[in-house]
C-alpha cells in the first residue's frame, strides 16, 4: 500500500504552508504561465537571466500542496545553474516522479528534492509535482504558456 | 413562492427502501480499494451498476447478439424486440408520448450536440442569441459556443446567486425577441442545485421560445415527466443512473423532430437510397444512423426498470434524508466552507476546506477507500463564480448509507490532521 507519509514529508508541508521565492518580480527576463486544468493549478513564473545562468527566479498562484511545495524548492534548486544545469536537473526529477516503483525511484543528484520521490506511488499526482519544471521549461523557452493536460 | 420541482413518484403501499439490500445488488461495493472497504461517493460522475444490469450485457451477448431492424432470422427479431423493448421501458420512465420522441443517443453531450446541429443550425441566424445558465457543465456550453460563432449568434448567461440559486428575474430579461432556444440544466452537477424548471419553462413558453433540458444530473434523483414539464428537449445518459456507459436517451417534441434536418447520414436513418436521392426513414430512426449500442440500450431498459422498483419504495425520501445527514456532518468540520447551498438540492455536497487544496484532500480521503471528486468538475465557469479553482464534491447514489458519510467524514479529518 502506498504511503501517505512518503507524499506528504514535512518538508513539503512547511514548502506548502511557506512557500519561498513567493513573489512577482519586476521586468523579468522571462517569465511563464503554468496551468494543470484538471485541478485547477496555476501558477506564473518569473526568471532574472544572468547570461547563461538562472540569476533569480520566483513564482505566484494557486494550488495543491504538492504543486506549491515543488515550485517552491524547484526555486532553490535551479538558483544559480545555467540553462543545461537546470534541465539536466529537470530529466532527474522527472525520471524519479514517473518510475514505476519506490524502488525504482532514484534520487540521485537530485539534492532535497529527493522528497518528492514519493510521488510515483500516486501517478495522479505526477503533473502536480512537475508544473512548476514544465513552465520553467517554457519560460527558458520563451514559450509563455504551458498546459499540463 | 411555491414551486414544487421535487415531485414523488406514487409510492407503493406496504414497501420500504432498505439501502442494505440494495447495497447486496452491487457486486463492486464489496471490493477493497487500498486495502479499504470502498466507499462510493462519486455518483455525479457514474454510478456503480447493479447485477441485473450486468448480466443484462452479459445475456445479450451470450444469447442474442445480432444485428438490429434488418435480419429475418430468429436472433436479429429477438435482439430488435429487447432493443426496441428497452425504448418502451424508457418512453413510459420520462413519460414521453410516443416511442418516435425518444432517440437514442451517445449519452447527454451527444444529445445536446445533436440538437445544436441540427435544430440550431436550422433555426439560430445571426444576431439571435441562445441562452444558457451561470450553472452549465462543460457540455451544455460549447455546442452552443461553436453553433453561435458558426453563425455570428450570440450566448448569453443567465447568473446565479451566492447559493448557486439560479437569478429568475435575470433569466427573464434575457429572454427577448431574439432568442431562439434556452437550454439549461434540471440540476447542476457541481452544486447540486435544482432548477424550478416548471416555472422556466413556462416564463420561456409565453415568450414562443422552446427550452432543450440537459437532465443528466436530475433523472438519477427525481421523478422526471417530459409531458408534465412541457419541455422541448430532454437529454440523460445511462450510465448516471445505474446502467452501462456509452448510452442515453434524447427526448423531443415530435413536431420539433420532424421538422430538423437530419444529424448523421448513414444505415438505419434511411428509407431508401439512390445516388440522386435519398429518402429518410421515420422519426425516432431518423436520428440513429449506423448499428446502435444494441447491448447497452437493452442493459439501460433494465437499470430503468431497477430504478423504478427502489423509487417506488422510497428512494428519493431516502435520498433527501442522506443529503442533510450528510450536509449536518461535513458542514460541522472546522474551515469547511459548503459550496452549493440552494434551498432545493439532491445528493451533491461540494466543499472546500480552509486547511487543504481538494486536490490534496481528494488523495487522502482515497487512502482510506472513499471515492469523491476533486477538481472543476466539468464546470470551470461555476468555479470562477465562486471564486475558487476548484472543489470536492461527494455525490450520493441509492447504495450510500450513513455509515458511507461517516467515513468520508473520518477521512476527511485525516486530511485536517495532515494539513491543519
Ligand atoms: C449536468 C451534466 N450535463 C452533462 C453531462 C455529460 O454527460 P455525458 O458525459 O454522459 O455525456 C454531465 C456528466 O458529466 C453532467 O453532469
Amino acid at each position: 500500500m502506498s504511503d501517505l507519509k512518503d507524499l506528504y514529508q514535512e518538508v513539503i508541508l512547511d514548502h506548502c504552508k511557506a512557500p519561498r521565492n513567493f513573489r512577482e518580480m519586476e521586468a523579468p527576463d522571462k517569465s511563464a504561465d503554468g496551468r494543470n486544468p484538471l485541478c485547477g493549478d496555476q501558477l506564473t513564473l518569473f526568471v532574472k537571466m544572468d547570461g547563461d545562468k538562472v540569476q533569480d527566479v520566483c513564482f505566484v498562484g494557486n494550488g495543491c500542496a504538492i504543486s506549491k511545495a515543488s515550485a517552491s524548492m524547484m526555486t532553490g534548486a535551479v538558483k544559480g545553474k545555467s540553462i543545461q544545469k537546470v534541465q539536466e536537473l529537470f530529466n532527474l526529477f522527472h525520471d524519479m516522479v514517473t518510475a514505476r516503483s519506490p524502488a525504482e525511484a532514484s534520487a540521485e543528484g537530485l539534492g532535497k528534492l529527493a522528497v518528492f520521490s514519493g510521488v510515483c506511488e500516486f501517478p495522479v499526482r505526477v503533473k502536480c509535482a512537475s508544473l512548476s519544471w514544465h513552465t520553467l521549461q517554457a519560460a527558458l523557452k520563451d514559450e509563455g504558456t504551458c498546459s499540463t493536460e | 413562492m411555491t414551486v414544487i420541482t421535487k415531485e414523488a413518484p406514487p409510492r407503493v403501499e406496504g414497501r420500504t427502501f432498505d439501502p442494505e439490500t440494495i447495497r447486496s445488488d452491487f457486486p463492486i461495493l464489496s471490493r477493497e480499494v487500498h486495502g479499504k472497504p470502498l466507499v462510493y461517493l462519486d455518483n455525479a460522475a457514474t454510478s456503480q451498476k447493479p447485477a441485473v444490469v450486468i448480466e443484462a450485457l452479459e445475456n445479450y451477448y451470450r444469447e442474442l447478439n445480432s444485428n438490429v431492424h434488418r435480419g429475418v432470422h430468429l436472433l436479429s427479431q429477438k435482439a430488435t424486440d429487447a432493443y426496441e423493448g428497452a425504448r418502451e421501458t424508457l418512453r413510459a420512465f420520462i413519460n414521453a408520448r410516443s416511442l418516435a420522441e425518444v432517440i437514442y443517443v451517445r449519452g447527454t453531450t451527444e444529445a445536446i450536440n445533436l440538437v445544436a446541429s441540427t435544430y440550431g443550425r436550422r433555426n439560430v441566424g445571426e444576431g439571435d442569441e441562445v441562452v444558457i445558465t451561470a450553472m452549465e457543465h462543460h457540455s451544455n456550453i460549447v455546442p452552443w459556443q461553436l453553433l453561435c460563432e458558426d453563425k455570428g449568434a450570440r450566448l448569453r448567461v443567465a447568473p446565479m446567486d451566492d447559493t448557486g440559486t439560479l437569478q429568475l428575474p435575470e433569466l427573464e430579461k434575457l429572454l427577448g425577441p431574439r432568442t431562439r432556444l434556452l437550454s439549461l440544466g434540471h440540476v447542476s452537477n457541481a452544486l447540486g442545485t435544482i432548477n424550478p424548471l416548471r416555472q422556466i419553462i413556462d416564463m420561456a413558453h409565453d415568450r414562443n421560445i422552446p427550452v432543450m433540458v440537459d437532465g443528466a444530473q436530475a433523472v438519477p434523483h427525481l421523478a422526471v415527466d417530459v409531458q408534465a414539464l412541457d419541455c422541448d428537449f430532454y437529454a440523460f445518459s445511462s450510465h448516471k443512473l445505474y446502467g452501462p456507459t456509452g448510452i442515453g436517451v434524447l427526448y423531443g417534441k415530435e413536431a420539433l423532430l420532424k421538422e430538423m434536418p437530419p444529424y448523421q447520414g448513414g444505415g438505419d436513418m434511411i428509407l431508401s437510397v439512390s445516388f440522386e436521392k435519398t429518402t429518410y426513414n421515420a422519426l425516432p430512426y431518423r436520428f440513429e444512423a449506423g448499428t446502435p449500442n444494441i447491448a447497452d440500450a437493452i442493459a439501460f431498459g433494465k437499470a430503468v426498470e431497477y430504478f423504478q422498483e427502489q423509487m417506488a419504495s422510497g428512494l428519493l425520501e431516502y435520498e433527501e434524508q442522506l443529503l442533510d445527514y450528510a450536509t449536518e456532518q461535513v458542514g460541522a468540520l472546522p474551515g469547511v466552507r459548503i459550496i452549493g447551498t440552494a434551498c432545493e438540492k439532491v445528493g451533491v455536497v461540494s466543499f472546500v476546506l480552509d486547511c487543504a487544496h481538494p486536490h490534496d484532500i481528494g488523495t487522502i480521503v482515497d487512502q482510506e477507500g472513499v471515492a469523491i471528486r476533486t477538481g472543476h468538475h466539468c464546470a470551470q465557469p461555476v468555479m470562477e463564480r465562486f471564486q475558487i479553482p476548484a472543489t470536492a464534491r461527494a455525490s450520493f447514489g441509492m447504495y450510500n448509507t450513513r455509515a458511507d458519510v461517516d467515513a468520508l467524514v473520518r477521512s476527511l479529518h485525516k486530511v485536517i490532521e495532515v494539513f491543519g
